[in-house]
């Protein structure tokens, strides 16, 4: 069972707790549900620099000279 | 001189690992926070995705991140509580990473503004720099403060260590 480490401020105390079955469940279902939202912005992300090397392409630029232009 | 500057807590990782570290019934005495943390988790990749949550919400954060590892920089941003990378499994060995969490006006009546940085630790031709800054649109006061993986399951290794600081402005 993996466990958490909570320190209170107040006393200086660090207690070991294992996640209850619900806190498992509800790390599962943000880790489902982060990575959903990471993938979609590394895809518009990829889509963005699609379009600029479409761009780059259509002026007859290379990906370096795009760079060049763009730095 | 005036103490401003004060280590309210410290926390190191024992040898079972741990799903995540939580800072509880946090002081309202100061005026800024500080978490300074020198992490490894056991994620298999160079970096895994750490997470932040204040008052245990991981609810209305939006930020913006600049990024870098050597050969490539690219910003992002997202409504998200991602703030940033720790060093993962595939690192070299016994490296961590070293990350800063500002948080100010954390007893205020506003939004919570916060700042990252952070970079990673390789031997090798892959290490990350992050700058993020943050925003959690609550009024609350925060009084906890629990860091945790974004959109993985990995726990932080041992000898990983947070420490909260309190910043007084006098």
């Amino acid at each position: 069972m993996p466990t958490k480490l909570v320190v209170d401020c107040s006393t200086g105390v660090t207690t070991e707790v294992e996640l209850t079955a619900e806190e498992i469940a509800q790390r599962e279902a943000d880790a489902q549900a982060a990575a959903q939202a990471k993938a979609e912005e590394e895809a518009a992300a990829a889509a963005k620099q699609a379009e600029k090397e479409a761009i780059a392409a259509r002026l007859g630029l290379s990906a370096e000279e795009l760079s060049t232009l763009l730095s | 001189m005036a103490n401003t500057y004060t280590a309210i807590a410290t926390v190191t990782v024992g040898s079972g690992g741990a799903a995540n570290i939580e800072f509880t019934s946090i002081p309202a005495t100061y005026t800024d926070l500080v978490v300074r943390l020198s992490a490894r988790c056991s994620f298999a990749g160079i970096t895994g995705n750490l997470a932040i949550e204040f008052n245990s919400s991981s609810a209305s954060f939006s930020r913006r991140t600049a990024r870098g590892n050597g050969s490539a920089a690219s910003s992002t941003s997202g409504s998200d509580n991602y703030i940033g990378d720790i060093v993962g499994n595939d690192a070299t060995g016994s490296t961590f990473s070293n990350n800063e969490i500002y948080i100010s006006n954390y007893t205020g009546s506003g939004n919570k503004s916060y700042s990252i940085d952070l970079v990673t630790e390789n031997n090798a031709t892959e290490a990350w720099q992050y700058l993020v800054a943050g925003l959690w649109s609550n009024s609350a006061a925060i009084t906890s403060i629990k860091l945790l993986p974004f959109s993985q399951s990995w726990t932080f290794n041992q000898y990983s260590t947070a420490t909260l600081y309190g910043i007084k402005n006098s």
